[in-house]
């Protein structure tokens, strides 16, 4: 398969096979090791690269990057931050005067992240750092780098200007003879309908580690970046029109405004880069019981769409999750979109991980509490890692319907809660710690609402 | 003079451009070979038939090997020899390499690894410590006995008694290079290797017996390795020797790395223990008794695992005088990774095994943890008394303090205390980080928030340095100078990021009197330097400084000697400074006198060699001196739990660390931040979980959860001691590769005080302190059931 783009400022055609990932491209053909394989699985940012398309530059793993993803992008890798004329970067000019590097090994990534996020003139380093494992210097002198480059001009060179956007392409992508990809949702239909046991690919942060761990066979692939009709939000009078192929980060920044308790979940969800590539309607149609997409989804009463060649149907989000590894789609089906009403903001999004970020949760609690004159008028308690789907607890929310918004009542359904859920034991956490944890949650919200402080990210020394 | 100065790491402008090389970086030759192990899916039992051939017949494959095609030893031990290669035919853990594939891509290798079809007759594994102790798999024939005086019977007088059971999980390394091998062969059965490893001279005898060849025919090359901190001592035996028996085979050169999930169920990690221990004490927390039992989970093989334990049990005592103590350590044979060497070496679960029995203590006695640490100190060897009434003058060892004319106390071990400093340094950190002031402040918060609490801890750290196995204590280096003055520098030690080669470079540099720039750093060769140490125990400075300094001083004297028979003045009049080099009224450049001494004829090259003075170290009896010195450091950490998930967080901590007079500051205090951030990763979110099955279930970062960036300290402040080292190092600077690890002991300690603002009980808090243990910690302190 053939792909265009730009590499460090050259454009470059590269023909592979579907599945080759830009990490294994780079290292073997232009023989561009600066970008490490440090764990090929998308949870360590050592392979990080920017990647620059009509949306903006953004950082990316390209361990589990496809090829034909990046058609038209332009992709700067670490050794294409400093200067044609050798001239470092500021953020690499502040690492070395920081002493940012000690084995050295994580470096290249953390540049291109830093890079990235010094051309976007982004400053919550935590943030835009926490997809990038240093096992070396603890973190503190790279900040300092960080936080020494931000006032620093950026670099002419660094804006990239992605090839579709350039007078002398066409904007279409090169093709193979008879192998027309599907650039609309309707024939992304007939293409499905053509090909079962065929596999889309989006983001890639899952479907790259069936590729670099399992070693999987795909069958005929289809590349979702080429249809730009399942790509966007549109904020409608009356419900929000999320494409399935909507970036969790694009995703981030419309639910700032509209349920920042989403947006806060999504903050914590993979890391920048992963946030950069991962899809919501990815994070659904793969049926995780512990994404954490799909609670707060549940919670928001969002309903799914999904399209074939028999057209479009919908359903409440939560009906989609049938059994564990089992979803309400036929094998024709493909998710299109997610709708979620226009509403006033009633949610709450409990992540509970071992590591605060770049972690999967166990237990994901997410909660649509309305509570008018003292008594819950609209309950929704969605969790992540309870059972085998991501699942609604029923008995706790009956138990809380229509009665005082109390701790008596609290108490109550945190007591049915255990009749909802039989959650397992696995190396994130025991079944025991899980029930407590997820029945705390629900406390959690009510002492929120007694005005107690019980969030350890918000505390100062 | 280039030494003391904060120099940025040496690489640091091609780590920041992409053009630092590692292994998998090379340019290599054309036909290059790539190889994958081919592991078992059980944890233990006999291997009854193996049908490779959908692995041969898988695309791009090469070559099989099986433990019968391996021409010589089949062994990668760095001990007992009793670490195969390939499997024998016994199948001890999960994880083990069973065959070796070969074939022309890294991908080709690892998908082909996957498809061999292996029965295994399989056995009940031994999996958990309590296993390993029913069915008596132990290394060694027995335990272990470090005692000093009588516990027993002062456990019978003491004032009060606690008795206690702490666990302590593993690390896994997690360096962001993976293991990395690549051999090329030479002519008339030569080999070359270029290893990702901490020690080039075991690689080279490892490949050089599985050859079949002396070690001359063996050369092992390491410029640099992506991260090691001990899991590169050993464990890269296994990729060098089956790339160089591949490369023998083939012809070809022949290139291994794992990939990271492979590294992690492959590869052995940090031991867990298990302490148990009965403490007897008085009103003030003093300890008049101690009975440790510490239980180390070792793996499958023997590895390093019996210096390891031995290194527990000589931290037992931390910073703390004990006068009636005895240590019992088991060595546990398990179906699992082989336990290895991991920073800090055994040294962390027997010093936090301490600090833990002193918080207990505290805890009893209602106490701030601190004061019983300061009451159980070793004498000072500082001037004055800095920590004034309470200090435990009066206490009575024979020989007593070493104030006024008194003996210094010495350890369990017999050595004697003569460089204290953890009074000092608790003392002056104490002031600094308004630790009194703070901990009230804690109390206060922790009065007003029912459902979070803080708490906040400060812990000493005394760290004995030199290899225990005593002839590992010595270093060689090779120094040239060319006629042009510019100088190459070779040495045994090894780069994994610690910044040891601008440090001996710096040494270098100052030897001559000439600029850093002056000075070319090469990579480690064990065709330059032979018989080298494992770049471990912290010594690297230690060892290899002293030995460019020797080989340096060599060279500089012969320029000496020359210039002032030239000058008629005498050799120690000739100063070399500043790249000038004056005899007598003559004053040159460094490239000046190099010629000339060429010119005399006279020799430009030298060796070095270095041997650690003063170390003596009996293993069995466990009575010497094994250290050459101690390091020392002190660590306040704040912490935040929340009571509801005991999801939980550090919110500042202050670190005053004991460098010596440091080589490089800048590098010094890169080693204390990231160490801090290590350890207290270890005994936070860093979770080793098997299942009954003995499956590694944490085996990639998805799973297994080192510190990530907003992990660290909101406020982090570190400060090195202003002190020199009182034994003779080099330009009297101290190791500090490992024991700034343990500074991280202060943030489990803090989240243990947390969890105790909690109850009335104390909380018992296991590491590692994920949020499930600490929520299980507040449960305990609050006596739930």
């Amino acid at each position: 398969m053939r792909t265009t783009f730009l590499l460090n400022g050259s454009e470059i055609t590269a023909d592979t096979s579907p599945t080759t990932t830009l990490l294994d491209w780079l290292r073997d053909r232009p023989g561009l090791t600066g970008t490490k394989e440090g764990c090929n699985e998308g949870d360590c940012g050592a392979c990080s690269v920017m990647v620059t398309d009509a949306s903006g530059a953004r950082a990316l793993n390209a361990c589990i990057l496809f090829m034909p993803q990046l058609e038209g992008k332009a992709i700067r890798t670490v050794e294409g931050i400093a200067a044609p004329d050798g001239t470092l970067h500021p953020v690499q000019e502040a690492m070395i005067e920081h002493h940012g590097s000690q084995c050295g090994f994580c470096t290249p990534g953390f540049i291109t992240t830093m890079a990235t996020a010094h051309l976007n003139a982004e400053t919550d380093h935590d943030t835009t750092l926490a997809g990038n494992l240093c096992r070396c210097t603890g973190y503190a002198p790279i900040i300092r780098a960080a936080k020494a480059a931000e006032t620093a001009p950026v670099p002419d060179h660094m804006h990239d200007t992605p090839l579709l956007l350039t007078e002398n392409t066409t904007g279409e992508a090169p093709t193979e003879p008879g192998a027309e990809p599907p650039t609309t949702p309707e024939a992304l239909a007939t293409w499905m309908n053509e090909n079962p046991g065929g596999t889309l690919i989006a983001g890639a942060t899952d479907v790259g580690l069936w590729v670099t761990k399992d070693f999987r066979d795909l069958g005929p692939v289809a590349f979702l970046n080429r249809i730009p009709a399942l790509n966007g939000i549109e904020v409608g009078e009356n419900e929000i029109r999320i494409g399935a192929a909507t970036t969790l980060t694009e995703l981030h920044d419309v639910m700032a405004e509209h349920h920042p308790a989403f947006a806060e979940l999504i903050r914590r969800y993979g890391s920048v880069q992963v946030r950069n590539a991962a899809t919501i309607g990815g994070n659904v149609a793969n049926g995780s019981p512990i994404g954490d997409g799909s609670p707060a989804l549940i919670a928001l009463g969002a309903r799914l769409h999904l399209r074939s060649v028999d057209g479009v149907r919908e359903m409440p989000i939560e009906e989609f999750f049938i059994d564990y590894g089992k979803q309400d789609r036929a094998e024709n089906e493909f998710v299109e979109a997610i709708t979620i009403a226009r509403q006033s903001d009633n949610l709450r999004c409990y992540k509970l991980s071992k590591r605060f970020d770049q972690d999967i949760s166990a237990v994901c609690g997410c909660f649509w509490i309305e509570v008018a004159d003292g008594e819950v008028r609209e309950i929704r308690l969605a969790f992540g890692g309870m059972a085998g789907t991501p699942k609604r607890a029923k008995r706790a929310e009956a138990a809380l319907r229509g009665m005082p918004w109390t701790d008596a009542t609290v108490a109550s359904a945190m007591q049915a809660m255990t009749r909802d859920f039989t959650p397992m034991s696995d190396m994130r956490a025991s079944a025991t710690y899980r029930m407590e944890a997820a029945q705390n949650m629900l406390l959690r919200a009510w002492l929120e609402d007694q005005g107690q402080a019980t969030n350890v990210l918000e505390v100062r020394a | 003079m280039s030494v003391a100065k904060p120099l940025p790491h040496d690489a640091a402008h091609l780590h920041v451009t992409g053009a630092a090389r590692y292994v998998d970086d090379m340019p290599s030759p054309a036909g290059t070979l790539h190889l994958a192990f081919g592991i078992s899916d059980v944890a233990s039992g006999q291997i009854t038939a193996m049908d490779l051939e959908a692995v041969r017949a898988a695309p791009d494959v090469v070559a099989v090997l099986v433990a019968d095609d391996l021409p010589f030893a089949n062994d990668v031990s760095p001990s007992a020899h009793d670490e195969p290669l390939l499997s024998d035919g016994s199948v001890h853990y999960l994880g083990q390499p069973l065959f070796l594939v070969v074939a022309r891509s890294h991908l080709a290798a690892r998908h082909a690894a996957r498809l061999g079809k292996v029965e295994i007759a399989e056995e009940n594994p031994i999996l958990t410590i309590d296993q390993a102790l029913a069915a008596g798999t132990r290394f060694e024939d027995g335990p272990r006995i470090y005692a000093r005086g009588d516990a027993a019977t002062a456990m019978g007088g003491a004032e009060h008694r606690l008795t206690g059971s702490f666990e302590i999980g593993g690390q896994e390394h997690f360096y962001l290079e993976g293991q990395a091998a690549l051999a090329l062969p030479g002519e008339d059965g030569d080999m070359h290797v270029i290893s990702s490893t901490q020690h080039p001279t075991e690689i080279q005898h490892k490949v050089a017996d599985a050859l079949g060849v002396p070690m001359h025919a063996v050369r092992c090359e390491t410029r640099r390795m992506g991260g090691g901190f001990g899991g590169k001592e050993s464990q890269g035996n296994a990729l060098a020797v089956a790339c160089a028996v591949a490369a023998r085979l083939t012809v070809a050169p022949c290139k291994m790395r794992y990939d990271r999930d492979d590294d992690m169920v492959i590869t052995g990690k940090r031991h867990d223990f298990r302490i148990d221990y009965d403490v007897g004490f008085d009103d003030a927390g003093r300890i008049t008794a101690l009975d440790v039992r510490q239980y180390a989970r070792c793996g499958w093989a023997m590895d390093l695992s019996l210096p390891v334990a031995d290194r527990a049990m000589l931290h037992a005592d931390n910073a703390y005088w004990l006068p009636d103590v005895r240590i019992e350590s088991h060595r546990l044979r398990t179906n699992t990774q082989s336990a290895t060497a991991f920073r800090g070496f055994g040294g962390p679960q027997g010093m936090l095994g301490m600090e833990r029995i002193v918080d207990h203590v505290a805890g009893h006695l209602g106490l701030d943890p601190l004061a019983v640490r300061v009451a159980n100190f070793y004498g000072s060897s500082c001037p004055g008394n800095p920590l004034g009434e309470d200090f435990n003058d009066e206490r009575a060892e024979p020989g007593g303090h070493i104030s006024g004319t008194m003996k210094p106390q010495t350890t369990h071990y017999g050595q004697e205390v003569d460089d204290f400093i953890g009074d000092a340094v608790v003392a002056q950190l104490r002031e600094s980080a308004e630790y009194d002031a703070r901990r009230a402040a804690v109390a206060e918060w922790n009065a007003a928030n029912p459902v979070l609490k803080k708490g906040i801890a400060l812990t000493p750290v005394k760290f004995g340095i030199s290899f225990t196995l005593t002839h590992l204590n010595q270093a060689g280096a090779l120094v040239h100078v060319y006629a042009d003055g510019s100088i190459h520098l070779n040495h045994g030690g090894t780069e994994m990021g610690q910044g040891l080669f601008q440090k001996v470079a710096q040494v270098a540099a100052s030897r001559f009197g000439v600029p850093l720039e002056m000075v070319k750093i090469t990579a480690t060769d064990t065709a330059k330097v032979p018989n080298t140490s494992a770049t471990a125990a912290s010594s690297g400075s230690d060892l290899n400084g002293m030995a460019v300094k020797a080989a340096c001083d060599t060279i500089r004297n012969r320029m000496a000697e020359h210039l002032a028979q030239l000058h008629q003045c005498r050799p120690d009049e000739v100063v070399f400074e500043a790249g000038r080099v004056r005899a007598g009224a003559e004053d040159y450049s460094f490239a000046e006198v190099a010629a000339l001494t060429y010119m005399a004829r006279i020799s430009l090259s030298a060796t070095g060699f270095y041997k650690t003075p003063d170390i003596k170290w009996d293993r069995i009896k466990g009575q010497g001196r094994p250290f050459f010195y101690f390091a020392y450091g002190a660590a306040v950490t704040e912490v935040v739990i929340d009571t509801l998930t005991g999801e939980n967080r550090i919110l500042r901590a202050d670190i005053l660390h004991d460098a010596g007079a440091s080589l490089n500051p800048a590098l010094d205090i890169g080693q204390i931040e990231g160490g801090y951030v290590q350890g207290a990763g270890w005994l936070t979110t860093e979770e080793l979980v098997w299942d009954d099955a003995g499956r590694l279930r944490t085996h990639a970062p998805s799973t297994y959860k080192i510190p990530a960036c907003a992990d660290r300290p909101d406020v982090f402040n570190v400060a090195l001691w202003d002190g020199e080292n009182r034994a003779d190092t080099i330009y009297k600077s101290k190791a500090v590769g490992e024991p700034p690890l343990m500074l991280g002991i202060s943030a489990f300690l803090a989240l243990s005080d947390a969890a105790a603002a909690c109850g009335p009980n104390y909380p018992d808090l296991q590491a590692p302190a994920t949020a499930e243990a600490v929520l299980k910690a507040v449960h305990t302190a609050r006596g739930d059931v």
